[in-house]
């Protein structure tokens, strides 16, 4: 009995220790911890994204509002019970303070009731989910990415009223990212008079474009393509082998011609335009010094993915600036990161809207050859689109997601 | 249906230790044994967490091990039987705020009516006819997941299953005690599964994996034992998708993927086949190595091929029949 006791006021010496010294160490190095896929499919565009962020770090010589930053790397190869294996990990074995990163829409969704269960802040700078700020947004996220449908909302109506397109078809990969980003595109689209006659999806694991290529109509005005990686290069090259390439525009997502692909194409890609609130060819004295710095560093073009976690980590970084370092307060971080306004976007200017997701402006772009290599120039510019394009949100939030089947007519 | 074992009378219990087994398994037994109760103890949540992992994976090896190390089937489909399990769960508990018990009881049942259905068509071929129509059927479940969207919700999986403690209306939260459920749920299907090893079943299963021929001209109906085999299999699989879905909180399809099921077939060769510890064993070695390798550096794949390699080279029929001259 007697040892029992003294057992129990051991443990609670070690326990009251550990409490008190927690509490009385706030000057260590502020921690992040961050997950990209680093192996399997999606390892070239998680690089991208670790890429984007290394760079920042080094520039600000991994120090903010006077803290140290520590960054820890965790790859989840893509697959969302490891993403959420490894949020455990950081989050309760590092005890970070922050969380970054992900690229699919099917991690960012099995991460969010964790970060909510643990009132970990979390920054999304890629996943770009509708629903992830919409309709199952959670307090603990913020988004300083983009959603699918949102460059597609402006690009809808642009292909109406500028490019003067009356009949589109559509072709894009069978999953969230196509169903949100083709329904973006038709409801703006199909508002404004314009009609979506063809609706064909892809399976994302892909191999051969020939069966869809020869049903696409060859009497609508324009091709809407969504593919990203290894589909997008072959789509583009088949597109152009089945003759389409010339008697029928092309235009797309701005994954299609992202950076990340972009330099592997040839000319097959000429002339196609595309959505995105990025280019790297933007030409603004901010986005010149980026891609310079990140074309030195890493000797290649810098696509969307990275772009995308540069400005995510300038978010971050200014949120502790505003603090002074004073992170330790999950509440406040959480408040200072919805209210940071980091400045020098390589993309432009960058506001939150109260669901935690950008309002920013889309970029209409078309692949052009400028000095022996392609780009994607900026041909428009609709400044300030929300998520929710000009609809009003409450109305917005009452219709169902996007999918397959459904898009709103409005 | 009756299943007639005639040697039922005089079962060779000391079957395994005549075999001769140097003395370091039971140590290591009972080491192993410490470690998993006493561990969440004095370690924090994330190596609860993983060790929770560890206990439910087990699960699932063993139930691949009675398939694979006992009758000699060799599935690469395993991980659907286990998805279809976590799928159910999913679905039920978030679509249709089913109770817990509904829950469980109709995700056994999906996942062994669904072995019971794919039994029909696997249990004629061996070898490695069984690892493609195995692989096949787990593909076209596979495929199913990700494409049956207004069920499963596609690529995008199912979130927001509620936990299991709460779920359950047990009394106690947080992941010790979903550990020590786990635990306990690990150690029923072991005791379940090694008396059925054990039992003329158990034992004819294991004459099927020696000489099917043999045990045919004996008068014992093989392919209603390949069958059972199979459906048991699937059944104790579904536990531990159960369980996955409620420690997890969410499913998506690459539960279901290939990788997941070659992932399961390396935790029981590596581990030892056809001993239930080895699977176990296996199962809490390729976890902890995934994780903890990778904590440190970016070439772990690299690094757990060649464990794996150099494991396979000096115990080609996994680490727990180590030095014994034959398995089983």
């Amino acid at each position: 009995m007697k040892r029992i006791r003294f057992t129990l006021a051991f443990l609670a010496l070690i326990l009251a220790a550990t409490v008190l010294l927690r509490g009385q160490t706030p000057a260590g190095p502020f921690k992040i911890g961050f997950i990209v896929p680093l192996s399997g499919p999606f390892a070239q565009n998680g690089r991208d994204i670790l890429n984007g962020f290394l760079l920042l770090l080094d520039e600000v010589g991994y120090r903010a509002g006077g803290r140290q930053i520590q960054l820890i790397v965790e790859d989840d190869e893509a697959i969302p019970a490891v993403t959420l294996t490894k949020a455990r990990k950081l989050v309760e074995a590092d005890r970070v303070h922050l969380l970054a990163g992900t690229l699919l829409a099917s991690s960012g969704y099995a991460l969010a009731p964790y970060v909510d269960a643990q009132q970990i802040p979390t920054v999304y700078p890629v996943v770009s989910s509708d629903d992830l700020t919409q309709r199952r947004r959670s307090k603990w996220i913020v988004r300083t990415g983009w959603t699918s449908s949102q460059p597609n909302h402006a690009f809808g109506e642009y292909a109406y009223r500028t490019l003067g397109y009356r009949t589109v078809a559509t072709i894009a990969l069978d999953y969230a990212f196509g169903w949100e980003s083709v329904g973006g595109f038709q409801r703006t689209f199909e508002a404004e008079g314009g009609r979506i006659v063809q609706r064909m999806w892809t399976p994302v694991s892909v191999h051969d474009f020939a069966p869809y290529l020869a049903q696409i109509s060859r009497d609508v005005d324009a091709v809407y393509a969504l593919f990203l990686g290894r589909t997008a290069l072959q789509f583009m090259r088949q597109y152009a082998e089945y003759g389409l390439r010339g008697r029928v525009p092309l235009i797309g997502s701005g994954t299609t011609t992202d950076e990340h692909v972009l330099p592997f194409m040839g000319d097959e890609a000429l002339g196609v335009v595309t959505s995105l609130q990025y280019s790297a060819a933007l030409d603004t004295p901010d986005n010149r010094r980026f891609t310079g710095a990140y074309r030195r560093r890493y000797n290649k073009l810098a696509s969307y993915y990275a772009e995308s976690m540069y400005t995510g980590g300038k978010w971050v970084l200014a949120a502790i600036e505003a603090l002074g370092g004073r992170v330790e307060d999950r509440t406040r971080f959480l408040e200072a990161l919805r209210a940071a306004q980091p400045t020098g976007l390589p993309r432009g200017l960058v506001t939150l809207d109260e669901y935690g997701s950008p309002i920013q402006s889309i970029y209409i772009r078309r692949v052009e050859r400028v000095n022996g290599e392609l780009q994607n120039t900026v041909i428009a510019t609709v400044p300030r689109v929300s998520q929710f394009w000009k609809f009003n949100p409450a109305d917005y939030l009452r219709q169902p997601l996007y999918s397959r089947r459904f898009v709103p007519t409005s | 249906m009756t299943i007639t074992v005639d040697n039922g009378s005089r079962r060779p219990l000391g079957l395994r230790k005549a075999v001769g087994s140097p003395g370091w398994r039971l140590p290591v037994l009972a080491v192993l044994a410490i470690a998993l109760v006493t561990g969440p103890l004095f370690l924090n949540s994330y190596w609860v967490g993983l060790l929770t992992q560890v206990v439910i994976l087990a699960i699932l090896a063993m139930s691949l091990d009675v398939l694979l190390g006992y009758t000699g089937l060799p599935s690469l489909g395993h991980a659907a039987f286990f998805g279809v399990a976590a799928y159910a769960v999913a679905v039920l508990s978030t679509a249709y705020r089913a109770d817990f018990w509904l829950c469980v009881l109709a995700a056994l049942f999906a996942g062994t009516v669904l072995a019971a259905i794919f039994g029909m068509i696997v249990s004629h071929v061996r070898d490695v006819y069984f690892l493609m129509i195995t692989l096949a059927l787990g593909m076209v479940l596979w495929g199913l997941s990700y494409r049956w969207i207004p069920v499963t919700g596609g690529d995008n999986g199912i979130s927001g299953i509620p936990n299991l403690m709460a779920h359950a209306g047990m009394p106690w939260t947080g992941p010790v005690a979903f550990y020590y459920l786990s635990l306990i749920v690990l150690l029923v299907c072991a005791g379940l599964l090694a008396l059925l090893v054990r039992s003329p079943f158990g034992l004819s299963l294991r004459g099927i994996r020696e000489n099917e021929h043999r045990m045919r001209s004996l008068g014992f109906n093989t392919w209603l034992h390949c069958y059972l085999s199979y459906v048991i299999a699937a059944a104790f699989a579904s536990v531990a998708g159960v369980m996955w879905a409620y420690y997890n909180g969410f499913v998506s399809p690459t539960y279901l993927e290939l990788t997941a099921s070659s992932e399961l077939f390396l935790m029981v060769t590596l581990g030892g086949p056809a001993t239930l510890v080895g699977p176990v064993l296996g199962a809490g070695i390729i976890v902890l190595l995934k994780n903890v390798i990778s904590a440190y550096t970016a070439r772990w794949l690299l690094i757990l091929g060649i464990v794996y390699i150099v494991a396979i080279l000096a115990a080609p029929k996994g680490i727990w029949n180590l030095g014994r001259r034959q398995s089983g």
